[in-house]
């Protein structure tokens, strides 16, 4: 790909060349040591009593068949619960333990710890609840009822919020409505949920190791329900096989640290993958239904939304998932007025939270197949329709904020059209000896897509994502530079999840103190927060927090250096591995300059200042904004409802790219998991039982499934950010869904004229080949 | 419970104690051996985290009996380049970005390395076919493809 070849005026390891990750060599060796891998002397093991109703009230528990297991070593309820017997991230609605009502299917009853992994199992199994089943509440819709009885003391409503803005009454010469749903989607991490926890002698303290994404979040929650001080439980990394929100709220972290202590010699945990997709919260699933107001040739005036979100059993960070949604209901594109009504809601579904998009895949789906419905309706191109309504930095949002943002929807949209279309014919080249590639056609080896049948399509979808924490919550990061004999340390609790932030750190000390050589503290929670490596937040914010460190030990030494030689220090400037005298060109090596001292700076980032929303969703809430197109083509075989995505082509806005090679890898990995949520990804539970909690049955991505990506990166150093530079974890995943329905419509349209709605992800065959339901009106034409 | 027997692995001997009838590959790889390379994350074959390779056979380990493989010759990822330097295909993964959290990458190694033994010059179709049994969830899988290039070119000089 261009974009990585593109020769770096950067010095090697700087920002802006493409490094190599530190990590990379253990990796790929396979002695880089996961949170899985982690043992201790002494170490036994845990595991977890899980309920299998979805709704049901805990007449008793006896525990005593566990302890009848040979090699049980402890038994433990919600009784033995020293603090807080309730966590959440938001608020502190989950039980540690259910201890009188099981709310969904997989809730925590009790844990044991024991020998080994499968002393265990036996001891779990002998555990004897008595239930009294209840009758679940598992319609979205109805837990809005307040008639609906509650299943929570909180209620059923986890949050709602509107959003007016403009004139409510407006409206157009068009106008186009539709209701459209997302399933559940899985984060599917390959590396299990996994802690070992080791006790302090006396009992009154810990330390952890663990796979997450926010470690001081964490250790709140954990320390609130373990009745201990924050300082007295320490957090330590374990290593993190993928994340992508999964780890955002607590898993096992508070399990295993009460078997610990309890048992006074250390314990592990480590979830399989059927206890994995019960044990993390999931993409909430949605029913969204929009009206948008557009003038003849397709100038947005309104749009209407009302959206329901199913939250699950627990509101882990459902109200800020909800508050993503309804803010940037209309997507990347100016529109003076909007009526949005959102909710999330309880119910006896699996707990919903952060997944990579958080919110704003959801209601992208929506707008995105709106504009099209907008487009067909006003006879104007999909591209040239969202190139018509393209936001811009100084317009504002349905929230009255002004966006100071670089925000080059034009550019991103254009960048993308220029882009080439694959060359592969439609139904894929055939082989050298001239038969159908079955790979390369839809369905692929089971050989049952008549190449002659395929047809292709091509669709668009674009759109805007906030960046970091919002609505007022005080988010910051930590960072710690250390500075001697040419050798920079930094310390930091950012999470490493793959991202490659351990990689970026180090290119920011080198740009900033012109060194070579940076050595990488473990991290832990022996230093300040730095937040959460979620919302495409830690570029921004740790990234700030580590330049801001670097440039506070930098400053230091040049008034070092300026004592020592008779210099200015106001004219000392790092250029390369030298500190030179602007005025006078003299210099000296920054490995010497540092020789024998020892400069530490420890440094707090804050973003801007974000404010709530008033009652009617206005207010300055989010602090920045990202951009991104997504074209994608797709071939299609209508008769049996089969799709084969051929290529995706995308222009992001980065800011400005650090670090091209590892951009990349994220835009690629993004855009394969909004494929899956486009045409395989969904986790079924049927009367709130899951019915795929596997990977035989939860399908993601193959290399075989996974298109060429052609990619671009639009590069326009954002001013607001610390490093010019904007998070893109996100973006790929988002609009790369709806792109490749719109693409799938373009196809069934060019074979009967009417195509199908498909309002709803992801696309089964039966909603490609089958005659629409009557759910699922064909698009007006 | 069965007597103690020896695995094969990696060019040595070693005695597996205390391990039960049924216990698979990868758990006497991991917890008997101490071999932690290899990685578990479905536990049903469809992920390819475990992947090693039992007597030139490309297997997922977590679906193989360790019993079964008592006299075969067991290569793991940490069998692949035995002096401890990265083999072409590990320092290929590494420059063409193809790792990120890196939980996938020594099951796709090992998968790497048997595919380009069998065939040195397979077409595009061919290693995704070949690799599709080893699912990735961070890279997109465009990066690993690039790396088997690499390796493909390389190899041809």
């Amino acid at each position: 790909m261009s974009i990585i070849d593109a020769p770096a005026a950067a010095r090697p390891g700087t920002l802006g060349d493409s490094v190599l990750r530190p990590d990379g060599t253990a990796k790929v060796q396979g002695s880089f040591e996961f949170s899985s891998d982690l043992s201790a002397e002494g170490c036994v093991w845990g595991a977890t009593l899980r309920s299998p109703h979805p709704y049901a009230r805990i007449r008793s528990i006896d525990v005593s068949g566990a302890w009848k297991v040979p090699g049980v070593l402890a038994v433990i309820t919600a009784d033995d619960v020293p603090g807080e017997r309730t966590y959440g991230l938001i608020v502190p609605d989950q039980p540690v333990f259910a201890a009188d009502i099981v709310r969904y299917v997989g809730e925590p009853i009790a844990a044991v710890a024991g020998d080994d992994p499968e002393v265990c199992r036996r001891a779990v199994d002998a555990i004897r609840v008595d239930y009294e089943v209840l009758e679940p509440l598992l319609d979205a819709e109805a837990a809005l009822d307040p008639n609906t009885p509650a299943i929570h003391p909180d209620g059923n409503v986890i949050a709602s919020q509107p959003v007016v803005h403009g004139d409510p009454e407006a409206t157009a010469d068009v106008v186009v409505e539709g209701t459209y749903e997302v399933g559940m989607q899985d984060q599917a991490f390959l590396g299990l949920e996994a802690a070992l926890a080791i006790p302090d002698p006396g009992g009154r303290s810990l330390e952890v190791y663990v796979a997450t994404q926010w470690m001081h979040e964490d250790r709140r929650q954990m320390a609130d329900c373990l009745g201990l001080d924050p300082e007295s439980v320490r957090l330590v990394l374990g290593g993190v096989g993928g994340a992508f929100g999964a780890r955002e709220d607590i898993s096992l972290q508070i399990h295993t640290s009460l078997l610990a202590l309890r048992l006074g010699r250390p314990v592990r945990m480590a979830y399989d993958r059927a206890e994995s997709f019960l044990g993390h919260v999931h993409r909430h699933p949605a029913q969204i239904w929009m009206r948008h107001h557009a003038t003849a040739d397709g100038e947005l005036v309104k749009v209407e939304s009302r959206m329901v979100f199913d939250g699950g059993a627990y509101a882990s960070t459902s109200s800020a998932v909800l508050l993503n949604a309804v803010t940037q209901a209309p997507g990347p594109y100016r529109c003076p007025n909007a009526v949005i009504e959102g909710h999330a809601v309880r119910t006896n579904h699996l707990p919903c939270g952060a997944m990579r998009g958080f919110g704003v895949v959801q209601i992208c789906f929506a707008h995105e197949s709106q504009m099209d419905k907008l487009a067909d309706a006003c006879g104007v191109d999909p591209w040239e329709l969202r190139l018509r309504n393209a936001m811009r930095t100084g317009d504002t949002t349905i929230t009255g904020q002004v966006v100071q943002n670089v925000a080059p929807v034009e550019e991103c949209l254009r960048e993308t059209a220029a882009l080439p279309l694959p060359d592969e014919p439609v139904g894929g080249r055939p082989r050298s000896d001239g038969l159908v590639d079955v790979m390369k056609v839809p369905g692929g080896a089971g050989r049952t897509t008549d190449a002659a049948d395929v047809v292709r399509g091509i669709g668009w979808g674009v759109s805007i994502k906030n960046l970091m924490y919002s609505a007022g919550f005080d988010d910051y990061a930590t960072a710690r530079c250390r500075l001697g004999a040419g050798v920079a340390m930094l310390k930091f609790a950012t999470v490493e999840v793959g991202q490659g932030f351990v990689t970026l750190a180090g290119q920011i000390a080198r740009s900033i103190l012109g060194v070579d050589d940076v050595v990488l503290g473990r991290i832990d929670t022996q230093i300040g927060s730095a937040g959460s490596t979620s919302a495409s937040r830690q570029t921004w914010m740790s990234g700030g927090a580590v330049a801001s460190a670097c440039r506070a030990v930098r400053d230091r030494l040049f008034l070092h250096v300026a004592e020592q030689h008779g210099v200015d220090p106001e004219n000392l400037v790092i250029d390369g591995t030298d500190i030179r005298d602007e005025t006078t060109g003299w210099r000296i090596a920054v490995a010497d300059a540092s020789a024998g001292i020892d400069i530490d700076e420890t440094v707090v980032y804050r973003h801007q200042d974000t404010e709530p929303l008033d009652e009617n969703g206005q207010g300055d809430c989010h602090v920045g904004f990202v951009f991104v197109a997504h074209r994608a083509v797709v071939d299609v075989d209508p008769e049996l409802g089969l799709v084969k995505v051929v290529q995706i082509a995308t222009a992001q806005d980065v800011g400005r790219a650090l670090n091209p090679l590892s951009i990349t890898g994220q835009i690629e990995g993004g855009i394969a998991q909004g494929l899956g949520l486009a045409v395989m990804e969904e986790i079924i539970q049927t009367d709130g039982v899951i019915r795929n909690g596997n990977f035989t049955d939860y399908l993601l991505p193959t290399f075989l499934d996974m298109p060429d990506v052609v990619a671009t990166l639009i590069e326009q150093p954002d001013p607001m950010a610390p490093l010019g530079a904007k998070g893109v974890g996100e973006p790929p995943t988002i609009s790369s869904t709806p792109a490749i329905v719109a693409a799938i419509r373009d196809a069934l349209r060019q074979v009967d004229g009417v195509g199908r709605a498909l309002d709803r992800v992801p696309v089964r065959p039966a909603d490609i080949c089958l005659p629409a339901r009557a759910s699922s009106p064909p698009a007006a034409g | 419970m069965s007597d103690q027997f020896t695995l094969r692995v990696n060019g040595a001997d070693h005695d597996v104690r205390d391990s039960w009838l049924g216990e698979s590959l990868l758990e006497v790889l991991r917890n008997r051996i101490g071999l932690l390379g290899s990685k578990g994350a479905c536990e049903q074959g469809e992920c390819g985290s475990c992947s090693v390779v039992v007597d030139g056979e490309l297997v997922c380990s977590c679906l193989v009996m360790a019993a079964s493989a008592i006299g075969q010759s067991i290569t793991t990822v940490e069998g692949i380049a035995p002096d401890g330097a990265p083999s072409d295909v590990q320092r290929a993964f590494v420059d063409a970005g193809a790792v990120q959290c890196g939980f996938c990458t020594p099951g796709l190694i090992v998968a790497v390395h048997s595919l380009l033994e069998s065939d040195g010059e397979p077409s595009d179709t061919e290693v995704r076919e070949a690799l599709a049994g080893n699912l990735c969830r961070c890279t997109g899988y465009g990066r690993i493809l690039e790396a088997v290039e690499r390796v493909v070119v390389e190899r041809r000089r």
